[in-house]
């Protein structure tokens, strides 16, 4: 039946109070994709907004997004904190955004912000400390009853170490208690490499950490990496649902979706329940993520918590309709925890990174020549580059990130694949075409994805179309004319003609 | 700067049958051309695919930048010569901007009789380097060529500019710090050896090109050892024993990015010192020549209606308007480049010459580049003019347009006959560049006044003797002058000797000047210095 338009005057629908953040202005503490994100957030609440920049990216486009800039010099003053908090006394800054890596995990930082009035959009650095040290994050989770990966704690000594392989079975994991990413990190399968592993992970955990202490935890393989998004005001706490983030390359996250193909409804409820609980334990305040191991068996282990935004939060954000930045904020200045709507949907991203597939995932860098985003429905495109932008050795190689929703898992992977093919980035190179030959394999498709399958995924050099050559070649001469290689000739007849064709 | 107006109807009839005219001959001029861009036999162009190579102007479309024009040189070289067994002499010369370097390209096209040299294809390769060397731009060869044509020899190796200038120019180019880059893609034997060796840099295709003063057959007659080409002298062995090339491709499209690479790496720049305006196109069509010029070339027209379709916004600030005006003098902008324009609508007086010579003096000091519209049957003559001291006025442009160091180029839009040749800057006068039209005649003078003059010798010598001449055999004195002098005369018979740069299109005159005069810029303009004047 057609509904017939009603004449009864409607009443006007609530306008929404003027958004109140008088007095509020944030120093995002980052740069790159990630501080364009929070910048637009930002701007969009109408929050006046700082940015911070090395002195080689003064244009970036992070800086162009805020309303202020503050140069810091050199690109490792980016973890600077105390030039950071003065920048922002300076500026008149009430809170900072610290973004992720930098200074995010960084409980000194929060503390020294603390200390100078301002807020720290972030969790208190009490549970920073906890949840950031894996021993105490481990007894965390043990105290509220979440499953943990079995090993031992204690494992500072190659005596301790053997004794725990012994106790929990080889093979096992070798891991620095003070830190994550890899570092630190050694898989031990047999006996006899117990003692070259022990050292290697210890002199590793000094230098990065400056902290030797070890743990010891069974090697679960294959298995899954799937992680719980949790909001928390300090008091009560929510769960936005999971993302499944196997796919890395050397612990480095590079295809992430949501909702995980290897979880069951049970082990779902069992997951958001147990990071429900985790965060209440530890009155975490702020966006955080408990990240879990799914062994073959299906059991979940508990892996640790990341105490910041996640690379990976917009494929929560584009399953739940939510802002995650903002939701940071109200909580910060003493707003409510939302009430997160069911997920709808599936959501994937793809990370583009200035890395050489063929030449074993190597950096690399150089100016970005030619640049094209898709538009392409249910896309998003999370970036910190446009043309002409210089992608330099001495930052993250995470250029933007490319995240599709669709009705269902076959839809978004085939709409990110189109916008992996329209999109065009000429003068870098990165892993557009790896990303694609991830998402095409039958491995991707049948979502068998582990922890391990990119380690054992070779990559095949794709075929190069004519037409990209001679898109690449059009790229080439342009940047000729634009650098400008001292020819005062504006107006030569050998300029280039759209569409004279090939000379000759 | 006010714009010339037109005085022309493009509805009336005389247009319109002058219109087709010139069009049939711009149809001829296409036809030809496409003939020759074929290149050589159906056979070898098929022998060459099957072997993976591109074609000499495929190579060319690779090298250059794209979407960007080039400029070739003489495409119509040795037309009618060699029973046309050899499309533009089997070398395509020409300028084109490799990785925004403007350059200047010499490529030889295997397949025509090998890449073999004839006595045009030196005249070619040589009117390239000059050009080159003229315009300081850096020279790329693009090697396929199995050496001289050994049944010419005679008219290809012993004399000053022959073979051997290929090399002393090399050397002489390189030494003033114009690049030398060559691509070995195929055969560079003998002599042809030296092209790569006398580079600043080169790049070779591995199993392709070779490099070898004797060949394998020479080799086994000479020394009895037996070695295959490539191991005489292919991309592996130079690139990694001899050291004779620098660069070794893994197949030819690699080899012409290399080549690319390397321009990029010449550190040259391009100053213009001219005042340069955007580019503006005539007020009216360049299609509309066809139906300025008459169809018969003997019946006069205004010459500013030419230019009203040539130069930026058809504008022209004539000079001595009133002043001898059957020389056309004035300031123009082409392309937005300032020029001074010399042309031609009548015969030269004494004062059409004097103009003239104070016109091209006036750009030389003023760095103004100088364009000549040359349609000219010469001089006046006769005893006032001889008395007026015609000789000494004409001598005096001579000396001007000859002396002027600034970028002189010479398009041909008609007649080019006796000392107005030299006055209005033909070949003898080294243009930069000379370009022809299809409807030019080019002769010591007209087919007509030649045949009338050889008449009238013979009936001089007769009536000494006390004879007289007949009509018949006045006929017959006149009828083969005429014969030769029509088919002597003929652009195509000029071009295909080299004695200019090209027959081109009338409507394309303002592009390919355009682009002629910017490559030009490449050279700082140099100060010219005045000669001894008679006044």
């Amino acid at each position: 039946m057609v509904k017939k338009t009603s004449r009864v005057r409607k009443e006007p629908t609530p306008r929404r109070p003027p958004e109140s953040h008088a007095g509020m202005k944030v120093l995002v503490a980052n740069r790159g994709e990630i501080a364009c994100r929070i910048l637009k957030t930002l701007r969009e609440m109408g929050i006046p907004s700082v940015a911070i920049h090395a002195d080689v990216e003064s244009e970036a486009p992070h800086v162009m997004l805020a309303d202020e800039a503050v140069p810091i010099g050199e690109p490792n003053n980016y973890l600077d904190a105390g030039l950071i908090v003065r920048a922002c006394r300076a500026r008149g800054v009430t809170a900072v955004h610290p973004g992720y890596g930098y200074l995010s995990q960084n409980a000194g930082f929060a503390r020294a912000c603390g200390e100078a009035g301002i807020t720290f959009i972030g969790p208190s650095p009490e549970t920073m400390e906890v949840l950031g040290d894996k021993r105490a994050a481990r007894r965390a989770a043990e105290e509220c009853g979440v499953p943990v990966v079995p090993g031992e704690l204690e494992c500072d000594t190659l005596e301790a170490v053997r004794a725990a392989a012994a106790g929990v079975g080889l093979p096992v994991l070798i891991k620095a208690a003070g830190g994550g990413g890899g570092k630190g990190m050694r898989l031990v399968r047999r006996r006899e490499e117990i003692a070259e592993a022990f050292a290697a992970a210890r002199r590793e955990a000094v230098s990065s950490f400056a902290d030797g202490r070890l743990v010891v935890e069974k090697f679960v393989s294959p298995a899954r990496h799937v992680e719980v998004q949790v909001l928390g005001d300090g008091r009560n706490a929510v769960a936005l649902g999971e993302r499944e983030c196997s796919l890395q390359r050397r612990y480095q996250k590079v295809i992430e979706e949501g909702p995980s193909t290897g979880v069951t409804d049970t082990t779902r409820r069992a997951l958001l329940a147990a990071a429900v609980r985790l965060a209440r334990h530890a009155r975490y305040t702020s966006a955080g993520t408990v990240e879990f191991l799914i062994g073959p068996d299906g059991a979940h282990h508990f892996l640790e918590v990341n105490t910041r935004l996640q690379v990976e939060h917009p494929v929560t954000e584009a399953l739940l309709g939510l802002d995650i930045v903002r939701a940071q904020v109200e909580i910060a200045r003493g707003g409510a925890l939302p009430q997160p709507p069911p997920p709808r949907g599936h959501a994937i991203e793809a990370r583009l990174y200035a890395e050489d597939p063929a030449r074993g995932f190597l950096p690399t860098g150089g100016r970005v020549l030619s640049l094209d985003w898709p538009h392409h429905p249910g896309v998003r495109i999370d970036s910190g580059i446009r043309q002409e932008s210089e992608v330099l050795p001495f930052f993250d190689p995470l250029l933007a990130k490319l995240i599709a929703w669709g009705e269902d898992r076959e839809q978004a992977r085939r709409r990110l694949i189109e916008a992996l093919r329209e999109m065009t980035l000429l003068g870098v190179v990165t892993n557009q075409a790896f990303l694609l030959q991830v998402l095409t394999s039958d491995l991707f498709v049948e979502g068998r994805t582990f922890t391990t399958t990119l380690e054992s995924t070779p990559w095949r050099e794709p075929e190069v179309p004519e037409e990209a050559r001679e898109a690449a070649r059009r790229a080439l001469a342009s940047r000729t004319r634009i650098d400008g290689t001292g020819h005062a000739d504006p107006y030569s007849p050998w300029d280039p003609a759209e569409g004279r064709g090939a000379p000759a | 700067m006010d714009s010339l107006r037109s005085r022309i109807n493009p509805g009336s009839e005389e247009f319109k049958e002058n219109a087709r005219h010139h069009r049939r001959l711009g149809e001829d001029l296409r036809a030809r051309l496409e003939e020759i861009r074929r290149g050589g036999t159906d056979e070898a162009t098929a022998t060459a695919r099957k072997r993976g190579k591109l074609l000499a102007r495929e190579r060319i479309g690779k090298l250059l930048d794209p979407d960007t024009p080039f400029m070739e040189l003489s495409p119509l070289a040795a037309w009618g010569q060699h029973n046309g067994k050899a499309p533009s002499a089997g070398v395509v010369t020409g300028v084109g901007r490799i990785s925004g370097r403007e350059c200047m390209l010499v490529v030889n096209d295997p397949t025509v009789k090998g890449g073999a040299y004839f006595p045009e294809t030196i005249k070619k390769h040589l009117r390239a380097q000059e050009i080159a060397l003229e315009n300081r731009l850096p020279c790329v060869y693009l090697v396929d060529s199995g050496g001289v044509y050994l049944p010419l020899q005679a008219e290809i190796f012993p004399d000053r500019d022959h073979f051997g200038r290929i090399f002393y120019n090399q050397a002489r180019m390189s030494s003033r710090r114009i690049p030398q880059i060559a691509v070995v893609l195929g055969m560079c034997t003998a002599g042809g050896a030296y092209v790569p060796a006398m580079s600043d840099e080169n790049i070779i295709v591995r199993g392709a090109g070779t490099i070898y003063l004797g060949g394998p057959p020479l080799v086994k007659a000479a020394t009895g050892e037996e070695v295959s080409a490539e191991e005489l002298g292919g991309g592996e062995m130079h690139s990694r024993v001899s050291g004779v090339t620098d660069h070794l491709a893994d197949d030819e499209e690699h080899a012409l990015r290399l080549c690319r690479n390397a321009v990029a790496c010449l550190n040259i720049v391009k100053r213009v010192d001219l005042e340069v305006e955007a580019p503006e196109e005539p007020l009216y069509p360049a299609e509309e020549i066809y139906g300025v010029i008459p169809a018969d070339p003997r019946r006069p027209y205004d010459v500013h209606e030419v230019l009203a379709r040539l130069v930026d916004g058809s504008r022209f600030h004539e000079f001595k308007a009133n002043y001898g005006p059957t020389l056309v003098c004035g300031f123009a902008r082409w392309w937005g480049y300032p020029v001074g324009i010399v042309a031609n609508n009548g015969v030269l007086f004494s004062e059409s010459a004097l103009k003239g010579a104070h016109f091209v003096e006036l750009c030389a000091q003023r760095g103004t580049p100088l364009v000549f519209l040359q349609n000219i049957t010469g001089f006046m003559v006769g005893k006032r003019y001889e008395e007026q001291g015609i000789t000494k006025d004409g001598a005096k442009m001579v000396q001007a347009v000859a002396t002027a160091a600034v970028p002189r180029l010479t398009v041909i839009i008609g007649a080019s006959h006796g000392a107005g040749n030299y006055a209005m800057c033909g070949r003898g006068y080294s243009p930069r560049f000379l370009f022809t039209w299809p409807n030019a005649r080019i002769a010591v003078m007209g087919a007509e006044q030649a045949a009338s003059v050889l008449v009238q010798i013979k009936r001089e010598q007769l009536e000494r003797s006390g004879k007289t001449l007949s009509d018949k055999d006045a006929a017959a004195i006149a009828d083969p002058v005429l014969k030769k002098y029509e088919i002597e005369g003929d652009p195509y018979y000029a071009t295909a000797r080299l004695w200019d740069d090209g027959i081109i299109d009338p409507p394309d005159t303002r592009r390919q000047v355009a682009l002629a005069l910017s490559a030009s810029l490449n050279a700082p303009v140099e100060e010219s210095r005045a000669p001894v004047y008679r006044m």
